[in-house]
Order: structure tokens, then C-alpha cells, then sequence
């Protein structure tokens, strides 16, 4: 066929672009939802508790992503500075994904109980107190936001609707488990098990 | 004059305007983030002007709201020029240009506040996406309606690119975005982890491809040869290059994600395609350098033409670089460090901005019916200013990432660290400061711009131009092309 038939009717080139940009996506993305490497929890891995799925939120709703990744790389100098690399089940209840694409600081996919909580607090509050060389900036208001017990459950009733198993039980306890606690007491929560819970480990 | 007959630049002229208080609005916030990182003070510990809640505003705000209302507005324009038609629905033309400002302004508010799916370039929140897609088929409809009554039999190669743009974002916004909503604030991706991580990257790095590249291509094709007075150097190359660079662009973007727990296949499909990625670039970079042949004295005079020379050419670097960057063992060490943050802006900054900028001069004094710009001059000021604050920031953004990644990998005799993280932070400061400064430089170029814009559009009434019957075209107005 020559070039002249596309250029001169709309509908074929429509047609003709529309299947050229669909088979990377469908080869790359398709057959990776169907495999269980990537859909299948390590063992110790499990849903995010109410407290700590609120502190995953906030991390998410303040951007930490953008200057930390939680993917250590299989390298042994990040093996050695993070610790043991991040495997695909360790990410399967996380939506989103918090990859991150740039290190600012540095990755944090196992900081938990790398510091004590009151060290995490402080440093969120005010990180240069703590490490007077860091950029990063403070999230003062974190401590006087407390995290709204409706919204948790409403958050675990839509995740137990994409499939992550929630039971009644953990449902109709989630308001009562952050009930009274800050946004900062989530947060630390959510950054004190990060990395922690593989089994399968060294 | 009957409207039928005369072309609909008034959507052209808004969104063109736009492309102006968009930039600088745009490249303010990016200045802002930048010396926020040399002086954290400047977050003034409020939520609303954090870095990590701004950073997404700037690129947003660059990528949809410099980016896209120069795409608006190029499209539009060579549409109607290349298709010999008014634009099609005046209304739905209208519609998309304050549907498209409702959205920038609703980024702009939500994004400082927090409410965001933090996936990179697709932040927004679900109403928000929903709002992006109706307008999104709008501007579908008005763009191919119009192709649709062409009075000419064939498409000129610009709207190739267009279409090939807005079909392709369309795909990508619709699948990357898929969610179910908490609140009206709130979202959960329905993918999780490593898919959700796949699936963004195939929309972020065609975002760039399509929204930052074909669209930008398409620009390149109309106002090249225009501004330049020659026709298109190879109509032959514009068709190979055309249909290998949308294919092969849908395959590379694994390559954001190198050695992390995506499967090797992937990664390596990613990187395969990634490197077959430089021919069609080049294509497009050669085809738009050739179109010069024989115009070469031209750049001595016409300031507009260099800013689209200098765009190519950075289109060129950047297209190799990204390749390059896509080898794993150069990854292993570009990936995560500023060397990302050089890359893209060479990019932002080099090809989609000094092309938007060159394509916004051309086009200005046809749309308020004038010979050119106010000065001529200020282009030129406005044309070093561009280059060397993209050329200070790329170099600092290099040296910083190269630096970062050699310090995070360094390793004593003994296998211990060399360095904590933190000394690798101290010692790409001083590239945080030139980095700084390049954007300052650039950005001073844009107020410059500005004014340039200001005096140019009040001085004159804009007037409706005559539809140009196809069959009376001079050699001047000709569409490009060898056939």
C-alpha cells in the first residue's frame, strides 16, 4: 500500500495509529497483571493496618515521593546503605506504588525501626535539629491534624472493594484504631514498619 | 465577512496568550522549588508551599499548562492553514480553551493542598481527570471534524503528529488513571505496586513522547518551513519517522524502571526499544535541521529561527542522552540523581520550550495582522537568555548526578561505604546554586517575552483572516514535502 492512500483518508490513519500505539502497552503491561510473581504477597506480607494506612496517605498527600524512593536497587552498595532489595510481592498492597523516581534524600523502603519513634517525630517536625546538613523541609502541622476515623473505614471499605482482604472485623475496628491519634502518629506508624515485615529475608 | 469564510483564530489567539502567562508561572514555581532546595527555609513551614507539594505544580503546570497551551494553539492554527478550512464547532473550540484553563486552575488549587494520586504527571484527582477526558474528546472532535472537511485531498505531515498526539494521550490518561474514588478528594489506583508502577511509566514516559514529542514535532513541521520559507527536506523520512516513533515510543517506558523489582523481560524490552528510540528521533531532528538547506544565511537575521534551530538541536542531544540513559549500566548509575532532573530539562527547557517560544513569535504577528513583533531585538535578548540559563542548568544537573552516583557507590577496601548519604547532598550544592541561576536566567527571558507579547497584541486590532481557497495557493503557502 502506498503512503498516499493513508494521507488521504482520515479514518485509516486513525485506524492505522491507533493499532501502532497499542502493542507495546498490551505486550508490556497485560501479561504482567496475570502473573502471580508480581500479584502474590511475600509471606509476612500482609494489608496495611487502619493507623498505618492513614500515615501511608499522608505521606502520599505531602509528596514525600518526590526526593525518596522505597526501591532498593540489587546492587551491593544499596544493599549495604539500605539494606536487602525490594522484591515485587513486598509492593503488592501498595496504591499506589511510591517507587519514587529521584533521591533527594535518601530511599527509605526499610527506614523502619531504623530510628526510634520520638527521633522520626522530631525529625519531621524540624529535620535540621536532627541533621543540621539536610534540605529537607519540616511538616509541623502533621502533629495537630488528627486523622479522621470515617475516612478510614470508608478507605478500607473501598480497598476491600479492589480485591485486599479486609474482614468485617477490621472494618468496623478501624475508627476506633485512630481514634485520637495525630496525623504524625501515622505517619511514624506507617515509616516504623516500612521494609520490616518480609519473612523471607537474611 | 461571512464566518464560513474566514479562519477561527480567536481560540489560536487565547490559547497563545496563555502559553505566555503559563510559562512564567510555570518556571516561577520551578525557580521557587530550586532555591528552596539550597534554602529549605523557604518552605516557611507551610503546607501549601512545601517542596514536596509544589514540585508536582511545576511540572504539571509546565508539561499542561505552558506545554499544552502551545499545543492548543500550534494545532488550531495549522489545522485550519494546512486543511484550508475554519476551525470545525466554534463552540466546542471555545469550550476546550476555558475547559482547559477550569483544569489548570483546579491543578493549581489542589495540588498545593495536597490532593494528589502522587503518580508523576498524573497527580490530579479523579473529578479532575474526569474533566481532563470530556475535554479531551472535545478537542478530538473540533481537530478531526476539521481534518474531516479538508478541502484539500491530502493531510499535511503536521496533523499527522497532531492526531497521533491526541489520539495517544487519550489512551494513556483514560488507562494510567483508573481508580475507585474514597472521597472527592481521595482515590485508590486499581492497580497496585509493580503493575501500578508499569502502567504509570508507560503513561509517563509517552507522555513525554507524545504530549512533549509528537505534538512538538507537529509544531516543528508547520513552523519550520514556514518561518524558514522552504519546503519540508524529505517527505520521505517525515513517513518512516512518523510511524516508527509512535510504535517504538509505547515500548520504552520500563526503562524508568531499571533494576527494580519489574521483571527482567520487561526492563529489557524496555531498554532494547529505548535504544532503537534514537533513529526515529534523529529522523525528526534531521528532517527539521534540513529544512534549512539553503536558508542557513537566514539565522543571521531572524532570531526566530535560531530559538527553532537551537530547539532542534536540543531535541537531537536530548534524544541521544535518553537512549544512553536507558542502558542498564548507565542507568544503574543516572538513575534517581539530578542527571534525570538535566535530562528532562534539556529537554523541557531546550526542545518543547525554546520550539514553543520560536513557534509563539512567528505566530503572534499573524494573529494581530502586523509584519512582526514589536522588537526584534528583545527575540534575540529572549534567545540568549534561553540558551545559556538551559545550558547552565543542564551542566550543573550533570555534574551533580554523575557525582551523586559515583558517591553512592564508592566503596572502601574493607566493602564499607564511603560516603553517608548526606555527604553526597553537601557536595552537590554548589550545582543546586548554578542550577539556580540557569533557571533565574531563563526565566528573566520569559518576562522579557512578555513585554514583547504585551506590545505587540495592544498595539493592533486583530482582524478576520479569509479562508486561502486551496486551488490559489502560491508556492509560499504550499505544504511541504518532495512528492
Amino acid at each position: 500500500m502506498r503512503h498516499d492512500t493513508i494521507e488521504k483518508s482520515l479514518n485509516l490513519m486513525v485506524v492505522l495509529i491507533i493499532f501502532a500505539i497499542s502493542i507495546g502497552g498490551l505486550i508490556e503491561i497485560v501479561p504482567l497483571m496475570m502473573s502471580s510473581d508480581v500479584t502474590e504477597p511475600d509471606e509476612g506480607i500482609s494489608i496495611y493496618s487502619p493507623l498505618r494506612l492513614a500515615g501511608r496517605d499522608v505521606y502520599v498527600r505531602e509528596g514525600c515521593y518526590n526526593c525518596h524512593s522505597q526501591m532498593i536497587r540489587p546492587f551491593r552498595s544499596e544493599t549495604e546503605r539500605y539494606g536487602p532489595f525490594t522484591t515485587a510481592g513486598e509492593t503488592v498492597y501498595d496504591r499506589p506504588f511510591q517507587f519514587g523516581s529521584k533521591r533527594t534524600g535518601p530511599d527509605l523502603a526499610r527506614v523502619g525501626g531504623r530510628y526510634s519513634d520520638d527521633w522520626q517525630r522530631l525529625h519531621l517536625m524540624d529535620p535540621r535539629a536532627l541533621v543540621p546538613e539536610s534540605n529537607m523541609p519540616g511538616y509541623p502541622w502533621l502533629a495537630d491534624n488528627a486523622v479522621d476515623p470515617e475516612l478510614v473505614t470508608a478507605k478500607l471499605k473501598a480497598l476491600r472493594l479492589l480485591g485486599d482482604p479486609y474482614t468485617d472485623e477490621q472494618i468496623a475496628g478501624a475508627a476506633a484504631a485512630v481514634e485520637g491519634r495525630s496525623e504524625l502518629d501515622a505517619l511514624v506508624a506507617y515509616l516504623q514498619e516500612l521494609g520490616t515485615n518480609r519473612k523471607n529475608r537474611r | 465577512m461571512d464566518t464560513a469564510a474566514s479562519y477561527n483564530d480567536k481560540v489560536v489567539r487565547q490559547f497563545s496568550i496563555m502559553v505566555v502567562i503559563w510559562g512564567i508561572v510555570g518556571m516561577l514555581v520551578g525557580v521557587l522549588i530550586a532555591a528552596q532546595l539550597i534554602w529549605p527555609q523557604l518552605n516557611f513551614d507551610l503546607p501549601f508551599l512545601t517542596y514536596s507539594r509544589l514540585r508536582p505544580l511545576h511540572t504539571n503546570a509546565v508539561i499542561f499548562a505552558f506545554g499544552g497551551s502551545a499545543l492548543f494553539a500550534t494545532s488550531y492554527y495549522v489545522v485550519q492553514r494546512t486543511c484550508h478550512v475554519r476551525l470545525a464547532f466554534d463552540k466546542l473550540a471555545a469550550f476546550t480553551f476555558w475547559g482547559w484553563q477550569l483544569i489548570i486552575v483546579l491543578a493549581a488549587v489542589t495540588l498545593p493542598l495536597g490532593i494528589t494520586q502522587s503518580k508523576e504527571y498524573a497527580e490530579l484527582e479523579w473529578p479532575i481527570d474526569l474533566l481532563i477526558t470530556i475535554v479531551w474528546v472535545a478537542y478530538a472532535i473540533v481537530f478531526f471534524a476539521t481534518i474531516a472537511k479538508r478541502r484539500i485531498k491530502h493531510i499535511y505531515v503536521a496533523n499527522w503528529f497532531y492526531g497521533a498526539f491526541i489520539i495517544t494521550v487519550a489512551v494513556l490518561h483514560v488507562f494510567n488513571n483508573l481508580a475507585i474514588p474514597v472521597t472527592l478528594t481521595k482515590s485508590y489506583s486499581i492497580y497496585t505496586g509493580v503493575v501500578d508502577a508499569m502502567m504509570q511509566w508507560w503513561y509517563g514516559h509517552n507522555a513525554v513522547g507524545f504530549f512533549l514529542t509528537a505534538g512538538f514535532l507537529g509544531m516543528m513541521y508547520y513552523f519550520v518551513p514556514k518561518q524558514a520559507g522552504r519546503p519540508v527536506y524529505s517527505y520521505r523520512l517525515s513517513v518512516v519517522h512518523f510511524w516508527s516513533l509512535i510504535a517504538v515510543y509505547m515500548w520504552a517506558g520500563p526503562h524508568h524502571l531499571h533494576y527494580t523489582s519489574l521483571p527482567d523481560w520487561a526492563q529489557t524490552l524496555g531498554m532494547v526499544f529505548s535504544i532503537i528510540l534514537l533513529a526515529p528521533s534523529w529522523g525528526g531532528m534531521i528532517n527539521g535541521m534540513m529544512t534549512l538547506s539553503g536558508a542557513w544565511h537566514k539565522l543571521r537575521s531572524d532570531p526566530i529561527l535560531k530559538f527553532m534551530i537551537v530547539a532542534l538541536s536540543f531535541y537531537g542531544m536530548s534524544t541521544f542522552e535518553g537512549p544512553m540513559m536507558s542502558i542498564k549500566t548507565v542507568n544503574a548509575l543516572s538513575h534517581y540523581t539530578n542527571w534525570t532532573i538535566g535530562h528532562v530539562h534539556s529537554g523541557a527547557l531546550g526542545w518543547v520550550a525554546m520550539m514553543t517560544i520560536g513557534s509563539i513569535y512567528s505566530l503572534l504577528p499573524r494573529l494581530y495582522n502586523r509584519e512582526g513583533m514589536y522588537s526584534t531585538k528583545l527575540i534575540d535578548v529572549h534567545f540568549w537568555t534561553s540558551t545559556i540559563g538551559v545550558v547552565l542548568y543542564a551542566v550543573s544537573m550533570w555534574i551533580a548526578g554523575v557525582t551523586e552516583g559515583l558517591m553512592w557507590r564508592a566503596v572502601n577496601s574493607d566493602g564499607t561505604l564511603t560516603y553517608s548519604f548526606v555527604e553526597s547532598l553537601k557536595a552537590v550544592e554548589p550545582y543546586h546554586y548554578l542550577r539556580l541561576l540557569g533557571g533565574l536566567i531563563f526565566f528573566s527571558g520569559m518576562i522579557i517575552m512578555a513585554y514583547n507579547v504585551w506590545k505587540t497584541v495592544i498595539a493592533q486590532k486583530p482582524a478576520d483572516v479569509a479562508v486561502m481557497n486551496p486551488d490559489d495557493m502560491s508556492t509560499d503557502s504550499k505544504d511541504g514535502g518532495d512528492d
